[in-house]
C-alpha cells in the first residue's frame, strides 16, 4: 500500500485543463520527484493533494484513508505538511515563531489556558519552543532565530519554511520548487538535505526545474505535461525517455550532466 | 522576560491610582463618573483588538453586541414576572435565585431576574447571535465579515427603535444596581463613585492581562498567521475558521459584558447604543490605539471617549472619530505607540552608540 495514491485526478479552471487524470503514487520511505515544462500543472497537483485546491474528478488516499474533500487543515494534521513555490513566511514574526507556528497541529493549548497562562501551558511553550530551534538547527539557521521573518534573504526564507514544514512531524513532505532562487552551493546543500530528512523516516514529493539536483537525489520521477503524466520512472529511465527529451528535457539535460562533470 | 511583562500592568495600576488622586486633590471627582464609562466603552475596543489585530478580521457591528448585551440586561431586570408567579418555570427559576421578588416604586411586589442570571443570559445570546452571524462568514476569506456585521448592526438598531417593549426611542431607564459580589455594586450613586471607578479599571486591567498572554502563546501565534497569510496557515494545520469564528465569538462576549456593566451603571440604555455610527467609532479607536496593542487600544479609547463624554467635541463628536481614524491610517497605520516607542528606543540608542564611538576612539 502506497503513501500517497493518486487516481484519475483531473482540475479545470474555467476553460483551462490544469490536470486530466493524473495518477501515481509514492511509496513510503521515497523521495520522488515531479517535472515538467512552466504550466504543466505540478503546483496545481501539489494544491490538489494538499486540500487547497478541490479535485473536479477522482480520488486521494494517503495513508490508507481517502482525503480528497478535505480542508487542507485536516490533511496538515493527518501528516502532510508543504512549501510553496513563492516561501510563504509569516513576516510579522520572528523566524523561530515562524517554526513554533509549525508544532500548532502537535500541541493543543486552547483559548483558555493561553490566556490565563496555565501551568500546562507554560510547560507547553517551552517545548514548542525547543523543539522549533530544533528544527532550526537542522535547516542550519539556529543563528537566525530572533530575527524578523522578513529580514531575511530568499534562500533563507525557503529554509525557514522548510523548518516550518518539518516542525509539523509530517510522514510526507511536499515541495514545491524549493531550489529556485538557490545559489550552486545553496542548491547542493538543500540535496543533502532532503536526502537526511529521508533518514528521519519521512518521505518527500518534490517539484523541481533543477534537472541535476532531480536527477541526482529521486528514486522515482513522473514527468508532467500539459496536465497529463507523460512517463513515469527512475531517473536513468526518464533521462533516456525520448518524448521526455522532446518536450521537456531538450539541451537542459546536457547542461545538467555537463554541471556535474565539472 | 517577567518585568517586561509586569511593566505595562504597574504602569497601568499606578496611572489608574494617579488620576482618582488626582481628581480627588483637584475637587473633580465627578470626572471619574465619565471616566468609568470611558473604560467600560474601552472594553469593546479591547475585544475589537482581538478581533482586527489578532486574527484581521473587521467587525461593524460591535455596537449591536454591546446593546445586545445591555438591553438583555435592562428586560430582564426591569420586567415583571410577577404574572407567571404560579407557572412551574417561574417557581423552579425562583428556588434557584434567578427570579426575585422586589418592592417596587410603589410599595406593590414585582419579580424580577437577578442582574447576574440577566448578565448570564446576555452572554448566553450574545453567543448564539455571533455563532450565527460568524460561522458563515469567516468560513470564506476575505472581509465578509465586515458586511455581514454591518448588516446586523442596522438590523438590530432597527428592533431596537421600534420596538416597545424595547422602550423604542426612548430606551430603557430604571435599571437596578448589581449587587456584583462582597459588596460592590455596580451603580451610579457618586457615593460608590470610587469604588466604580476601581472596579471597572480592575477587569480592564484585568482582561488586558489576559489579551498580553494570548500574543506570545500557540493561539496568539495561530490568529497571527491567519492575520498574515491565512492558506500558509491553513496548510500548516491551522483550522482557520474555526480560530476566527472564536476570535470573534469572544470579542462580541467582551462587546456585551461591557454593555452589561455600563447599563448597571448608568441605570438604562438608548438605541443609540446599537447605531453604526457607534460601531465604526470603536473600530476607529481600535485603530487608533493600535490594534495589535491593547494597552494603547485601551489608554487611548479611553482617553479620546471620556473627552467625548464631558462633551468637549461638541456637536463634531463623530466628525472626530472619522477625523483620528483618517489621522491614524495615514500618519501611523500601527497605532500611535508603536512608532513612539521605536522613536524612544532609537534615541536611546543612537545615545548608546554615540557614547560607544566616544570610547572607542580615545
Ligand atoms: N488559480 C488558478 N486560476 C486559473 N488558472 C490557474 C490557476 N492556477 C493555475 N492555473 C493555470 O493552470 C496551469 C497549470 O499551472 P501550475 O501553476 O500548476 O503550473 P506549474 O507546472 O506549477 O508551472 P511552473 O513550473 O511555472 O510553476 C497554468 O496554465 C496556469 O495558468
Ligand atoms: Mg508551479
Amino acid at each position: 500500500m502506497p503513501l500517497l495514491d493518486v487516481e484519475n485526478v483531473s482540475r479545470r479552471f474555467g476553460g483551462l485543463v490544469a490536470l486530466d487524470k493524473v495518477a501515481f503514487s509514492v511509496s513510503a520511505g521515497q523521495i520522488k520527484s515531479i517535472i515538467g515544462p512552466n504550466g504543466a500543472g505540478k503546483t496545481t497537483l501539489l494544491n490538489v493533494v494538499s486540500g487547497l485546491l478541490s479535485a473536479d474528478t477522482g480520488r486521494i488516499q494517503f495513508r490508507d484513508s481517502r482525503i480528497d474533500g478535505l480542508k487542507s487543515h485536516q490533511i496538515a494534521q493527518g501528516g502532510m505538511s508543504r512549501t510553496f513555490q513563492n516561501p510563504s513566511l509569516f513576516l510579522q514574526m520572528s523566524v523561530l515563531e515562524n517554526v513554533m507556528v509549525g508544532r500548532h497541529p502537535r500541541t493543543r493549548c486552547g483559548f483558555a489556558a493561553c490566556c490565563l497562562r496555565l501551568p500546562g501551558q507554560i510547560r507547553e511553550e517551552r517545548r514548542i519552543r525547543e523543539s522549533a530551534l530544533e528544527h532550526l538547527r537542522f535547516v542550519g539557521l539556529e543563528g537566525m532565530a530572533g530575527a524578523p521573518a522578513g529580514a531575511l534573504g530568499f534562500g533563507e526564507r525557503r529554509m525557514v519554511e522548510l523548518a516550518r514544514a518539518l516542525a509539523t512531524e509530517p510522514s510526507l513532505l511536499l515541495l514545491d520548487e524549493p531550489a529556485s532562487g538557490l545559489n550552486n552551493r545553496e542548491t547542493a546543500d538543500l540535496g543533502e538535505l532532503i536526502r537526511r530528512i529521508r533518514e528521519r523516516g519521512i518521505t518527500t514529493l518534490l517539484v523541481e526545474h533543477d534537472m541535476s539536483l532531480v536527477m541526482d537525489i529521486s528514486d522515482d520521477i513522473l514527468v508532467l505535461h500539459n496536465g497529463t503524466p507523460l512517463a513515469e520512472g527512475a531517473p536513468a529511465v526518464i533521462q533516456n525517455n525520448e518524448e521526455v527529451i522532446r518536450v521537456y528535457l531538450g539541451t537542459g539535460l546536457e547542461d545538467a550532466a555537463a554541471s556535474q562533470k565539472s | 522576560m517577567l518585568l517586561k511583562r509586569l511593566f505595562p500592568v504597574i504602569g497601568f495600576a499606578a496611572l489608574a491610582i494617579a488620576v482618582q488622586l488626582g481628581a480627588g486633590a483637584l475637587g473633580k471627582e465627578f470626572y471619574l463618573t465619565q471616566l468609568t464609562m470611558a473604560i467600560y466603552y474601552a472594553i469593546v475596543v479591547m475585544g475589537l483588538c482581538l478581533l482586527m489585530g489578532f486574527a484581521g478580521q473587521v467587525s461593524l457591528g460591535h455596537g449591536a453586541f454591546f446593546a445586545i448585551g445591555g438591553y438583555t440586561s435592562a428586560v430582564l431586570t426591569t420586567s415583571d414576572f410577577s404574572r407567571f408567579q404560579d407557572s412551574l418555570w417561574a417557581a423552579a427559576l425562583k428556588r434557584i435565585h434567578v427570579l426575585i421578588p422586589k418592592a417596587d416604586l410603589y410599595g406593590g411586589q414585582v419579580l424580577t431576574t437577578t442582574p447576574w442570571a440577566a448578565f448570564v443570559a446576555a452572554m448566553l445570546l450574545t453567543f448564539l447571535i455571533a455563532c450565527l452571524i460568524g460561522y458563515p462568514a469567516l468560513r470564506l476569506k476575505g472581509h465578509y465579515l465586515a458586511m455581514a456585521t454591518l448588516g446586523f448592526c442596522l438590523i438590530v438598531n432597527k428592533i431596537v427603535l421600534g420596538t416597545a417593549w424595547l422602550g423604542a426611542a426612548d430606551g430603557i431607564s430604571g435599571v437596578p444596581e448589581w449587587n456584583l459580589a462582597g459588596g460592590l455594586v455596580i451603580s451610579g450613586r457618586s457615593a460608590v463613585r470610587v469604588q466604580n471607578y476601581y472596579a471597572a479599571c480592575a477587569l480592564a486591567l484585568f482582561l488586558l492581562i489576559l489579551l498580553a498572554n494570548l500574543v506570545h502563546s500557540r493561539v496568539g501565534r495561530a490568529l497571527q498567521a491567519i492575520h498574515d497569510r491565512e492558506t500558509a496557515a491553513g496548510a500548516i494545520g491551522i483550522n482557520t475558521a474555526r480560530y476566527k469564528l472564536n476570535a470573534f465569538v469572544l470579542s462580541a462576549l467582551l462587546a456585551a459584558a461591557a454593555g452589561v456593566f455600563l447599563t448597571h451603571y448608568t441605570a438604562g440604555i438608548g438605541p443609540s447604543e446599537a447605531s453604526a455610527l457607534k460601531s465604526v467609532r470603536y473600530v476607529a479607536l481600535a485603530a487608533a490605539g493600535g490594534m495589535s496593542n491593547p494597552w494603547g487600544a485601551a489608554l487611548v479609547s479611553t482617553a479620546i471617549n471620556f473627552l467625548s463624554l464631558r462633551g468637549w467635541f461638541g456637536t463634531y463628536d463623530n466628525a472626530v472619530f472619522g477625523a483620528v481614524l483618517i489621522l491614524i491610517i495615514s500618519i501611523a497605520p500601527q497605532g500611535p505607540l508603536k512608532p513612539l516607542g521605536l522613536w524612544i528606543r532609537r534615541l536611546l540608542s543612537g545615545a548608546r552608540s554615540a557614547a560607544g564611538g566616544e570610547h572607542a576612539a580615545s
